[in-house]
């Protein structure tokens, strides 16, 4: 009993003393306490010497952390018992998180480097105004391919070419519903947005043929798989694409002809905010030209920052990829919020085409 | 008296533990499995459950589960029998089972290195001349690395068995002339049926569920029971059909237990 | 992954001085602790408790309810208590990892002692009853010294238990509360670095070295057979 006794204390001692060494720790780093802003970020989608450079400028502490998919983000959110002060959604999802009162709406007095944003990108259905979200990075959802894997003289421009039995095993897919359906949508020349059951059926068909050029559905991994060569096409974001072709040279990328998404990720403040003022500086620390050109160069999504164009190599800008003209983005469609029930059908549709 | 007062403050604390941790998410789980996506009241979640969709996705992670079970049992068992025949079997046993206390999420990480394109496995493919092929993202590698997972729970009950099995019925069966089949078939095989159920349990419904495993090594192409629930609940937000499917996995799970009868792991 | 260049010791350095992964691994450590430790508490109480019913068809249906969680499957353990988490409004964080951590092992406990328990002759507790020694003595002095052995594999199994499991602490973590597993799982996901590896590495040594102290005290105290965890 004695021997007992004395080896639960010690277990309790140890925790003890490991819980305070952890508290230490978290002040130290700054991880709790005093003034902290805790952020809800993707993964990999900031450069984190400006993390660093904004703690020094305002002395306020990060807490960072990652999510790996919208509808993750909105129920860790929704979930209640959490205390993000800055949230990075997607557009359908800022629709959303609005309709369900989940954010609060943006003091524009406290940031004065909106006037940088490029119109095209401001005010847009999803949230007019910018009442609640300003947008962070854009892109496009397209085709990610290595040209020395691909059997020789296949080009490849758009969805549909993707349907060509050579192409067998080669192609990995993004774990996201919209995405993948949308492609199947968007190959029969249907809205992104359309909720027509037949016309889903019809996708839904489409793309069970394209089983079995299917190798994965996967997520970020199709960054490290693209760049060492296990795949030659990858359905992916256009940022994703920029990522892999810093590792691979012989990467490509190209937005499909029939058309695409375009999509935007937005800085927008959850009720559960604790820290508005800090949410605000933060927002506007990294709309500040200079610092969104840094961040754009590491993060390499298309910025939505007209004056952040000037301080970026000129290559990067002219890049046809990664900033179409006019023309190409007006054959892209942003999704819009199409409600719970439909949504449902989307991931019930994509989900029997992975069991096939 | 005072026994019976002292018994039930016993049983205070564990008696909270099975309301708190056992009898209530089981509830809650049913409560919720009768709400739709948008919470109303509604019985349509069990009608979506039996139709084809979900009635194909059953099948198969019944057949995977099935698959896995099998090849563990046929690999464990053989396994189980030499270690019982060694000097210190004791130590070889530990030496299997020190690969179940790796980090499950490690090993498969490690598989997904070992099955890449590049990887150690078509290398040995390449060197005895079969060639290199596609072996990440396949059904293969997906059971392959599950049997393996899995293979350790499998050893430890048959193990358990048969180490506990009496020789003398081994030796009487020799003296009496049985061959060495009809000796494995009439007496040690009935007389480890316990150790064998027990491991058919333990590996049968965790295979049923797996959903870490499809989505790394299977590369989303085989979806289980396990990864519909898991995408339910942490994807698309619809509680309810994942408790509905939760629901169903718990049914099956009890009669499953009721067929193999309620051993613990590895006892 | 594949590209091997010679041996180092840089990616240690590196992982000590991610405070963060620092902050992490303690916390696996405290949340694998602490959970064992009073999972073993009440697990220890639950088992006397089973113990003492002294109808066989009684106990088994005890055991029966005891032995739910154990056959679950993680995602179903993972997705029920995120529903009560959310529903009793506890924040998902170190509190929701910890209550899970214990409700997942308490039955583990309860499996390792209830044989020690079972296996002792009531004329101990007699012969202490007849010499005089009160119930609190008898608990202290006789039972728990005797199923000590049971007790202490019991810790241990909670404790690998916890350290290795991801599923449940996947569904009901939150607020930047992390710990190994799942961080591994995050870490992975975006490609796999060799900062992994040595942090696999260093968690494997952690359970090989709990085995062999487990192992070790099974031996001396002569319980037989070895536990092991999903």
């Amino acid at each position: 009993m004695k021997n007992l006794m004395r080896a639960f204390l010690s277990v309790l001692f140890v925790c003890l003393i490991l819980i305070v060494v952890i508290n230490r720790l978290n002040t130290v780093a700054g991880f709790s306490g005093g003034n902290t802003l805790t952020v809800f970020n993707w993964g990999d989608y900031i450069d984190e010497e400006l993390i660093d450079l904004f703690e020094e400028e305002t002395g306020i502490t990060i807490v960072y952390e990652t999510f790996d998919s919208n509808e993750a983000m909105m129920t860790k959110i929704q979930q209640g018992g959490t205390t993000y002060d800055v949230a990075v959604p997607s557009e359908y999802m800022v629709e959303k998180m609005v309709e369900e009162d989940l954010l609060i709406e943006l003091d524009h007095s406290k940031l004065p480097n909106m006037q940088y944003m490029d119109e095209r990108f401001m005010d847009l259905p999803f949230d007019q105004g910018n009442t609640y979200s300003v947008p962070y990075f854009w892109g496009t959802v397209g085709i990610i391919f290595n040209p020395t894997l691909l059997p020789e003289g296949e080009v490849i421009s758009g969805w549909n070419d993707l349907w060509d039995p050579a192409l067998e095993n080669q192609i990995l897919l993004i774990d996201g519903a919209r995405e993948i359906i949308g492609m199947g949508l968007n190959s029969l020349g249907y809205s992104l947005n359309d909720t027509d059951p037949q016309h889903l059926q019809q996708a839904l068909a489409k793309l069970k043929e394209l089983t079995p050029n299917v190798k994965a559905i996967v997520g970020d991994e199709n960054k490290m798989l693209m760049a060492n060569n296990e795949a030659a096409i990858a359905v992916g974001w256009s940022g994703d694409a920029a990522d892999i072709m810093w590792e691979n040279e012989a990467i490509d990328y190209v937005v499909p002809e029939e058309g695409s998404n375009l999509w935007f990720d937005n800085f927008v403040i959850p009720k559960t905010a604790r820290n508005v003022d800090a949410a605000h500086v933060f927002i506007n620390f990294l709309m500040d030209p200079e610092v969104a050109a840094q961040n754009t160069e590491y993060v390499s999504y298309s910025t939505p920052n007209k004056e952040a164009l000037k301080y970026m190599p000129e290559d990067m800008v002219h890049d046809e990829r990664f900033y179409p003209e006019p023309e190409l983005t007006e054959r892209l469609e942003v999704y819009e919020n199409l409600g719970q029930r439909n949504l449902a059908h989307y991931n019930e549709l994509f989900l029997q085409f992975k069991m096939h | 008296m005072e026994n019976k007062l002292s018994r039930n403050l016993f049983m205070i604390p564990y008696a909270l533990w099975i309301i708190l941790f056992v009898v209530s998410p089981i509830l809650l789980v049913v409560y919720f499995s009768f709400f739709d996506i948008e919470g109303n009241f509604s019985f349509i979640n069990y009608k979506n459950f039996f139709t084809p969709v979900y009635m194909q996705m059953t099948f198969s992670s019944f057949w995977y589960a099935f698959l896995i079970t099998v090849l563990s049992l046929l690999v464990a068992y053989p396994t189980a029998y030499l270690v019982t025949r060694t000097k210190h079997k004791h130590l070889w046993l530990l030496l299997i089972i020190v690969p179940s206390w790796i980090n499950l999420l490690l090993k498969a990480y490690a598989f997904i290195g070992i099955f890449g394109t590049y990887g150690a496995a078509n290398s040995f493919l390449e060197f005895i001349g079969i060639g290199s092929r596609q072996l990440l993202f396949t059904d293969f590698s997906f059971v392959f690395v599950a049997v393996y997972i899995f293979i350790p729970f499998m050893i430890l009950p048959i193990f358990n068995a048969l180490d506990n099995l009496n020789p003398s019925f081994v030796y009487a069966a020799k003296d009496l002339g049985a061959s060495k089949w009809v000796t494995f078939r009439r007496i040690i095989l009935p007389l480890t049926m316990d150790g064998i159920k027990a491991g058919c349990q333990v590996v049968f419904i965790p295979a049923l569920s797996l959903f870490m495993l499809t989505r790394l090594i299977a590369g989303n192409q085989v979806i289980t029971l396990g990864t519909a629930i898991e995408q339910h609940f942490l994807v698309t937000q619809d509680w309810g059909m994942g408790s509905t499917i939760a629901v169903f996995l718990i049914f099956i799970m009890f009669i499953i237990i009721g067929l193999t009868g309620f051993r613990k792991r590895g006892a | 992954m594949n590209n091997f260049e010679g041996f180092t010791l840089e990616w240690y350095r590196e992982l000590f001085h991610d405070t963060r992964l620092l902050i992490i691994v303690l916390n696996t450590l405290v949340i694998a602790l602490l959970s064992a430790l009073i999972a073993t508490i009440i697990g220890v109480l639950g088992a006397i408790s089973i113990g003492n019913y002294k109808k066989r068809h009684s106990q088994n249906a005890l055991l029966a309810v005891n032995n739910v969680l154990i056959v679950s499957p993680d995602v179903i353990i993972g997705a029920s208590f995120l529903i009560l988490f959310t529903m009793a409004g506890i924040q998902l964080g170190f509190y929701s990892v910890l209550l899970s951590h214990i409700a997942f092992s308490i039955p583990i406990v309860v499996l390792m002692v209830l044989p020690k328990l079972l296996e002792m002759s009531p004329t101990l507790i007699d012969a202490a009853r007849d010499l005089g020694a009160s119930r609190w003595d008898v608990l202290t002095k006789v039972i728990l010294p005797y199923i000590s052995p049971g007790i202490v594999a019991g810790f241990f199994m909670a404790l690998t238990y916890s350290l290795d499991d991801f599923a449940v602490t996947f569904f009901v973590t939150g607020n930047g509360f992390s710990t190994l597993s799942v961080e591994i799982y995050s870490l992975a996901r975006r490609g796999i670095s060799l900062n992994i590896n040595a942090l696999s590495t260093i968690m494997f040594l952690v359970t090989i070295m709990m085995v062999i102290i487990y192992y070790y005290l099974t031996q001396r105290s002569g319980t037989k057979g070895v536990g092991f965890r999903r």
